[in-house]
């Protein structure tokens, strides 16, 4: 079992990786630090990703040389969803963080649970 | 190739132009190209509705130039094209019962914003429910998710710029499961496309090979879909959501968005995973305890509450552990139960916001017991639609909760194991369900006491949008709980065609 691991040390990384994201997204406290969780959980996956995609000594499909054998070159798909993963999550870190600065200008704070407080209070009055 | 096979990519990419043509426009023409895209997007699923009715199977639309196993398709059978019309029309009816209250809630200058989310809405809603391509189904989850936070935070108040952002954590935590799980997926078929990836399943199962990452991706995918979805205990940020958004973002986000992942979910089990591997993997039950511990904690949270526009969105946490029950009741008859659910939840919990905005208008927009005391006397249609959706919640006869309670106990009969569980749990669900909507509802018809406050003299808005769009809801309501029969024969052959 831990041989596999340190045979697939990129993919294990990967997932430690993840699964730090995921907490500090899901437990923290401080807005901008759950922000920088989720960067961390989605570059995780996109590594998880690079790392499969990618076998030693092969290069990126494109044909220069005349070279035309399956065995010369990895699967490009990976890298593709890697690049539309980064898109995707590039836009919804910027919707993230305008609505933290909306949040900020409106309570002066980061605390998430802080922020919930002071709208109910503010609901009530 | 049949002109109407079209249909699906045009509905599309017509409600995604709309969005972008939108951004230049002023908020009213914005909202009448919204308005005439959906009614368009609606009338072009139930074309290929009627096609696929008509040939009796599905088919798959190539997108772009590469062929199947490693291009991009559609695919379009009658399962999807039930739901694509009934997400229209539900769309449709949520616009036009909250026209007014948009108005009032969005900045002038905002407001075709507002409508570029629903159209970005729209769009993602139908190609989650036409794709047959696992990466489209991430992206347009995104899209979904963004489109999503925008119909929350436009109304800029605190509290639904906190719920906002809470969403927003929410739908990433559960994005990110999913994407991680079709990445593992990914790798272990080589497959994106639904039916090759589906194909190397079945032979991974056969060998015995790649146990443990197979049952990883089902949790994972599972797990992921599930918070997005908001079942129980991943549901706290349901009620504040669907608790302060404006009243047709509230409508849609309970009607349609939660269902649109659900919709994906049971696609994802059907056509890749294999519905009998998630049963043999024991996936199944465990979703279904999710799902009965959804149906009564949601609905013991909804008792609690005090406001009744939280009390409506707790309800939508026991309606979908509802659904996640005959998900994994595991047989066929529990799966066509939950998707005649998600159409009786996503027409009745749109009526039940829709028409609360009637009441809370005469009630100098209060939202507690007190204020809306006697409220059905002063908007009678508004009473008499909360009353409808309220019943149907309960699972009175004729309406279309009934046909859907219905329809989880002959299956649960199906299931020898779990047939005493689900039949109990469903019993004590609708005993809750009964106090906490018939509270309000007798609390709409009961006399104003002399001690309760004034309430503010308010001019009753003549709005005949929100009168038609109550009226229809209701017509949607009984059609759904009088003409089933049809309907659940044309889910159980979408769902043979999944197969």
């Amino acid at each position: 079992m831990l041989q596999h691991l340190s045979l697939n040390i990129e993919e294990t990384a990967a997932v430690i990786l993840f699964g730090v994201g995921f907490t500090i997204l899901l437990l923290h406290r401080n807005l901008i630090k759950k922000i920088m969780g989720m960067n961390v959980m989605d570059t995780a996956t996109y590594l998880f990703l690079a790392s499969k995609g990618y076998i030693t000594g092969r290069a990126v499909p494109i044909v220069v040389d005349g070279v035309q054998e399956v065995e010369a070159y990895i699967n490009p798909v990976p890298s593709g969803l890697v690049l539309t993963g980064i898109v995707v999550s590039v836009s919804t870190t910027a919707l993230m963080l305008s609505l933290t600065i909306r949040l900020y200008e409106r309570y002066h704070s980061l605390d998430l649970d802080e922020i919930l407080i002071m709208a109910k209070e503010e609901e009530q009055t | 190739m049949s002109f109407v096979q079209n249909f699906p990519f045009f509905s599309i990419i017509i409600a995604m132009f709309s969005g972008i043509v939108s951004s230049v426009l002023d908020g009213k023409k914005a909202r009448n190209l919204s308005l005439v895209m959906i009614a368009v997007t609606t009338a072009l699923s139930a074309g290929t509705l009627a096609f696929c009715l008509g040939t009796g199977e599905s088919y798959t639309f190539m997108m772009g130039h590469f062929p199947a196993p490693w291009g991009n398709e559609i695919r379009a059978g009658v399962l999807e094209g039930v739901t694509a019309v009934f997400f229209g029309v539900i769309m449709f009816l949520a616009v036009i019962g909250g026209l007014e209250h948009t108005a009032e809630d969005v900045e002038e200058k905002k407001l075709n914003l507002f409508y570029i989310m629903i159209d970005l809405m729209l769009s993602s809603l139908l190609a989650l429910v036409y794709t047959n391509d696992l990466f489209t189904a991430y992206v347009f989850v995104e899209i979904n998710t963004i489109a999503g936070c925008g119909l929350i935070m436009i109304r800029q108040k605190g509290r639904s710029m906190s719920a906002a952002i809470r969403y927003m954590i929410m739908s990433q935590l559960g994005s990110g499961l999913f994407l991680i799980g079709l990445s593992i997926l990914y790798d272990v078929t080589g497959h994106l496309l639904m039916s090759p990836a589906k194909e190397s399943v079945e032979m991974l199962v056969a060998e015995g090979s790649y146990r443990l990452p197979l049952l990883v991706i089902m949790a994972v995918i599972g797990v992921g879909l599930a918070i997005k979805s908001g079942l129980y205990p991943f549901h706290y940020w349901i009620p504040d959501t669907y608790g302060y958004a404006t009243p047709t973002a509230s409508a849609v986000l309970s009607g349609l968005v939660s269902k649109g992942y659900i919709f994906l979910l049971i696609k994802i089990f059907y056509r890749v995973l294999g519905y009998e591997n998630l049963v043999s993997s024991q996936m199944a039950n465990v979703l279904y305890v999710f799902g009965i511990v959804g149906m009564v904690m949601g609905s013991l949270h909804a008792i609690h509450e005090t406001d009744t526009r939280r009390m409506t969105a707790y309800s939508s946490v026991a309606q979908i552990g509802y659904i996640y029950m005959g998900i994994g009741l595991g047989t066929s008859y529990g799966m066509v139960a939950a998707v005649f659910h998600i159409f009786t939840h996503s027409a009745t919990k749109a009526l039940l916001f829709i028409s609360a905005v009637g009441l809370y208008e005469v009630s100098g927009d209060k939202k507690d017991y007190v204020s809306l005391r006697g409220a059905g006397y002063r908007n009678p249609l508004a009473g008499i639609g909360f009353t409808v959706g309220s019943l149907s919640m309960v699972g009175f006869p004729m309406l279309s909760g009934f046909i859907s309670k219905l329809l989880f106990a002959t299956s649960a009969l199906e299931s020898p194991h779990k047939m005493l569980p689900t039949l109990i749990v469903l019993a004590v669900s609708t005993t809750l369900n009964a106090v906490y909507f018939l509270r309000l509802v007798i609390t709409l018809y009961s006399r104003r006491r002399p001690e309760d406050a004034p309430i503010p003299e308010t001019v009753p808005r003549k709005s005949w949008h929100l009168r038609l769009a109550i009226l229809c809801f209701i017509g949607v309501n009984l059609v759904l709980g009088l003409a089933s029969q049809p309907i659940v024969q044309a889910i159980t052959d979408g769902l043979a065609m999944f197969g």
